[in-house]
């Protein structure tokens, strides 16, 4: 089945590109950008969200991208169950407009870091998870602020409604503090919302997509969706 | 006119890394008596409006909506009238 899809751009974004090139060139999808200054999603089945630093992440990550107009669209999209996937800066901008719950605080060390890391997918129902060949993926990531954070009870919800998507692990899937890169509470690298339609992530999976690069775990959760996806 | 002073501050259960980092440099300096080393956030602006309450209630949601994260920070206004310039 073919797919649109739309890839937002904002003054900052840096993995627009990445995304667009995976999505039209190597799934061969209808992909289009969306400005961060229009309000039309152009009738797109999928918003991706891409990596980047929007706005210069001043006051905090995603804070600003927000209030772009393009935003007010991609709300009202989500909220009548369009699929809305955000990538690094674009998980951020979408605790940030409260489409999924916590938000992502430093990182733990203070670093900014930039390196290959295994995430495993502990979600067997979702659209990016249902159908990977395997489990645990090796992705990259890169940001500053990653440490995914949210209360207690937001985080028992997120639990007991089986909203988390990825967590950080080893080569192997095994799941502890020692694979945490950033400190993110029990490891989570990846949600969803309550009603399985929008998707953050804070590793690469369009850095991890392309052979030419070495690594193309990452394509498994684009197939996924791709697999899944009822029009 | 009101001169706002707004302090956004992460919130005490929320690990504070950039203090934690100068609470550990103070260690290294050899201050013994400093602790609990919090790193927050001042924004200033002014208000153009005449009384008080109405500056309170647009600063409040300026930082609801843009300046703080209610899931991670809590934030502190300080008003100060000035005059006209």
């Amino acid at each position: 089945m073919k797919l649109k899809f739309g890839v937002v751009v904002f003054p900052g974004s840096n993995c627009d590109h990445d995304s667009y090139n995976v999505l039209k060139h190597i799934l061969d999808q209808e992909t289009v950008y969306l400005w961060h200054k229009d309000t039309d999603l152009q009738n797109c089945d999928v918003i991706i969200l891409p990596g980047g630093f929007s706005y210069g992440d001043y006051i905090r990550t995603g804070a600003v991208a927000k209030l772009s107009p393009i935003m007010n669209s991609v709300i009202d999209f989500a909220n009548k169950g369009g699929i809305v996937f955000g990538i690094c800066n674009g998980f951020q901008i979408l605790t940030e407009c409260n489409l999924l719950p916590g938000t992502l605080i430093k990182n733990k060390n203070l670093k900014f870091i930039c390196k290959d890391i295994y995430v495993t997918a502990v979600n067997e129902i979702s659209l990016l998870t249902k159908s990977l060949e395997k489990k645990t993926l090796l992705t990259p990531i890169a940001h500053g602020e990653g440490n995914y954070f949210t209360d207690d009870e937001t985080l028992k919800s997120l639990e007991k409604n089986n909203q988390v998507l990825f967590r950080y692990s080893s080569s192997k899937g095994e799941i502890s503090d020692v694979c945490n890169p950033n400190g993110s509470i029990q490891n989570i690298a990846g949600i969803m919302n309550k009603n399985g339609n929008v998707f953050g992530m804070m590793p690469h999976p369009e850095r991890s997509s392309d052979g030419l690069l070495g690594k193309t775990d990452g394509l498994q959760i684009f197939n996924s969706l791709l697999q899944n996806f009822i029009k | 006119m009101y001169k706002a002073k707004v302090i956004i501050k992460r919130k005490k259960s929320i690990l504070d890394p950039q203090g934690k980092a100068a609470g550990h440099g103070a260690v290294l300096l050899g201050f013994k008596n400093i602790t609990n080393v919090r790193i927050d956030k001042q924004v200033e602006f002014l208000v153009n409006v005449s009384d008080e309450e109405t500056a309170r209630q647009e600063v409040s949601e300026f930082c609801v909506k843009l300046l703080s994260n209610p899931t991670m920070e809590d934030f502190e206004i300080n008003l100060e009238k000035i005059d006209e310039a």
